[in-house]
């Protein structure tokens, strides 16, 4: 009986000090933004492995959710006669939610578990070490960039993953299914909402991009410095980014919306 | 991989990003709908205006012309207190134009449309729209036909 009580306020202990080191590394990375606009090409690097990188991913999971939703967006219209609201029903869904989340978690699996391999890696080859006996803060050195080229990355790739659908719902609702292309358009025109849909979904990707590269970048700094201890980083920041992502995208919504 | 490679690809990326938000203000969204100018706000007062809301169309012949900026209560009269705001350019509407609620479709959204009058005389900012026609409520209307075709098969007998 008292040892599992121990072993809750062990566990509670220790959740509670690595928020309170990820809280003050997420200070320290911030209070680095500044001084990354006269070393700008690191962020462009590391935007090059983040952003460029995931592209493919994105631009095919946007096509064929988009095509997806077009398809069952239009059996379930149809039944209604209502089918040229489809071009409604796949904008909203993915503006609003599918397109940050969607995104969110495959960057997260993508870019994610990539940053917190390469600096736990880094911890563990102790070059993070090395930075720092060379006076280099390897905070500012090696986490900032990639946190700020998360943050600049995600907001983009969700916006071109809603795009995409968009493009590939249109395909299948017009292409094959025979719906209206006007109708399409002008509908999904008439019930978007630039501020209430667009503007929010942004948002909701700028959040998951700082949350999503926080806990990749915080996970990689705080792993231990072992191939076990970089391998279980890896999946936390994985189950961790991707938990966060859709406890957050419920919380957003509901705010929202 | 050198360096100006990775900076063309970024980029591309970041081009490729932006234009998907452009696509998504432009194409998708109501963007295009909205209109920077301020144009002139004109009142009008409706019985019943339900399914009306802030930023619904105002339309006349078919075309868009502005939107509805703001909806009231009268205590008062109990009548509902519609501000439009119509596009600058038309400012040639004569001062009897006369507004009605319509509904786009059978269940599509309410939009005002107006019928523009004889009046030499123009609409100007904060004047008063005094024709209006309330909206139709679907579940009255059928509550009516009801009751005429209650009636009638009343006197029949």
């Amino acid at each position: 009986m008292l040892n599992s009580i121990q072993q809750l306020g062990h566990s509670g202990l220790t959740f509670f000090q690595r928020l309170g080191r990820a809280c003050v590394l997420f200070a320290q990375i911030v209070g680095g933004i500044p001084g990354m606009v006269w070393r700008f090409p690191l962020v462009i690097q590391q935007m090059y492995s983040v952003g460029v990188l995931s592209l493919l991913i994105i631009l095919v999971s946007g096509l064929f959710v988009g095509m997806v939703l077009g398809l069952q967006g239009y059996n379930t219209l149809v039944d209604f006669g209502a089918e040229e609201s489809l071009g409604v029903m796949v904008a909203l869904s993915l503006v609003r939610e599918l397109g940050p989340v969607v995104a969110a978690l495959l960057f997260a699996g993508r870019a994610g578990s990539a940053l917190t391999a390469e600096i736990g890696l880094m911890k563990a080859t102790e070059q993070l070490s090395a930075m720092e006996m060379m006076a280099i803060d390897p905070i500012r050195r090696v986490l900032t960039p990639r946190f700020l080229a998360g943050f600049i990355s995600m907001p983009l790739l969700a916006a071109i993953f809603s795009a995409v659908g968009v493009i590939g719902g249109n395909f299948v609702g017009v292409g094959l299914l025979g719906v209206d292309d006007g109708a399409y358009w002008s509908q999904m025109q008439a019930a978007v909402d630039i501020y209430d849909d667009i503007n929010n979904g942004v948002i909701k990707s700028i959040v998951f991009g700082v949350v999503v590269t926080w806990i990749a970048v915080f996970e990689g700094y705080d792993a231990v410095p072992t191939s076990e201890g970089v391998s279980r980083a890896t999946t936390r920041t994985v189950v961790h980014s991707s938990l966060a992502i859709l406890g957050l995208d419920f919380i957003l919504t509901a705010i929202m919306f | 991989m050198n360096t100006r490679n990775t900076e063309i690809l970024v980029g591309l990326f970041v081009a490729a990003g932006l234009a998907a938000l452009f696509m998504l203000a432009m194409k998708v969204s109501n963007l295009n709908v909205y209109t920077n100018d301020e144009g002139y706000e004109v009142i009008a007062r409706f019985d019943d205006i339900s399914g009306l809301k802030v930023r619904s169309p105002v339309s006349m012949a078919g075309v868009r012309v502005g939107q509805v900026s703001d909806i009231n209560f009268d205590g008062e009269t109990f009548e509902a207190i519609v501000k439009m705001r119509i596009e600058s350019k038309y400012n040639t509407l004569p001062k009897d134009t006369s507004a009605a609620i319509y509904t786009a479709g059978l269940l599509g959204e309410k939009y005002i449309g107006l019928e523009a009058g004889g009046d030499e005389k123009g609409l100007k900012d904060q004047d008063r729209i005094k024709l209006t026609q309330s909206s139709i409520v679907l579940e009255k209307l059928i509550g009516r036909f009801v009751d005429k075709f209650v009636e009638g098969s009343d006197d029949k007998k």
